[in-house]
């Protein structure tokens, strides 16, 4: 049996690649798939955690996270879309509008 | 080293790989693909952990649905356009700094908290299963269930409404 540490630690790992990415790169199409990536790490860490303590909440709420980054997806992607529409560009340096 | 073990590590080694993979591929085409390897490393993982209902879901819904909308908007929008990856200077050193900072934080939190809680040796044979998760998802979360529809009529409106010509 693999100890939760291992698991945790996994997660971890993936989440902070998940960090790099929304930090280093600049295409927001690669942005939000790190964002997913995040996402997925945590839901690894609730698993994890469910196994452990044989809780099945843990699950439940994976299964919760997945339907939420679904609807995120949805909106964020058309979001990229309405963006690439107005801007011709969905590098996240150029989406400086709001700035004064 | 008992052979679950040797699996879990050369798994977690292609799941790492395949994050790397996002990271750094220069094509967004390539960096969906795999992030697509990763879920489904992940989804393994998952079943590994007595959690077999939401490897599948993991599969059909990330995997499969989310995907494909990625790659459908990837297409959409043309990869050529995507290819500039433009740096501002420090931004990269610092980014891997902090990223680096983070990573020892969380290892000394969970390799501090983790000697204690021993592992519970036996799990009951449908500990996981769509029958026990939906038992719980439909008697103890049934409000946030019917929060979650709402939620993603929402997203499906919104999406609608964003993408929607007539506006301008």
């Amino acid at each position: 049996m693999v100890p939760v540490s291992f698991y945790i630690l996994l997660s971890a790992i993936l989440f902070i690649i998940g960090t790099l990415g929304v930090l280093i790169r600049r295409n927001s199409i690669v942005v939000f798939m790190a964002v997913e990536l995040m996402l997925n790490a945590a839901n690894l860490a609730f698993v994890a955690y469910a196994n452990q303590y044989q809780l099945l909440s843990g699950q439940v709420f994976v299964f919760f996270v997945i339907t939420v980054a679904a609807a995120e997806v949805a909106v964020g992607l058309a979001l990229i879309v309405a963006i690439f529409r107005n801007k011709k560009s969905i590098d996240v340096d150029q989406l400086s509008s709001l700035k004064g | 080293m008992n052979p679950t073990l040797i699996f879990f590590l050369i798994l977690a080694a292609v799941s790492v790989a395949a994050a790397l993979g996002l990271l750094f591929s220069r094509s967004a085409v390539y960096a969906a693909l795999f992030l697509v390897l990763n879920f489904i490393t992940v989804a393994i993982f998952y079943l590994l952990l007595n959690a077999p209902f939401l490897a599948l879901a993991q599969v059909t819904i990330y995997a499969g649905a989310i995907m494909v909308l990625f790659l459908f908007v990837i297409m959409l929008l043309g990869t050529k356009k995507l290819r500039r990856d433009e740096q501002i200077a420090w931004q990269r050193p610092l980014a891997i700094s902090l990223a680096a900072v983070l990573l020892v934080e969380i290892g000394v939190l969970i390799f501090g908290q983790a000697r204690r809680g021993a592992l519970l040796a036996e799990i009951g044979p449908d500990f996981g299963s769509p029958q026990a998760v939906g038992e719980v998802l439909f008697n103890q979360y049934l409000l946030p269930f019917e929060i979650t529809s709402v939620l993603l009529l929402v997203g499906m409106i919104g999406a609608i409404v964003l993408t929607s010509d007539s506006r301008d």
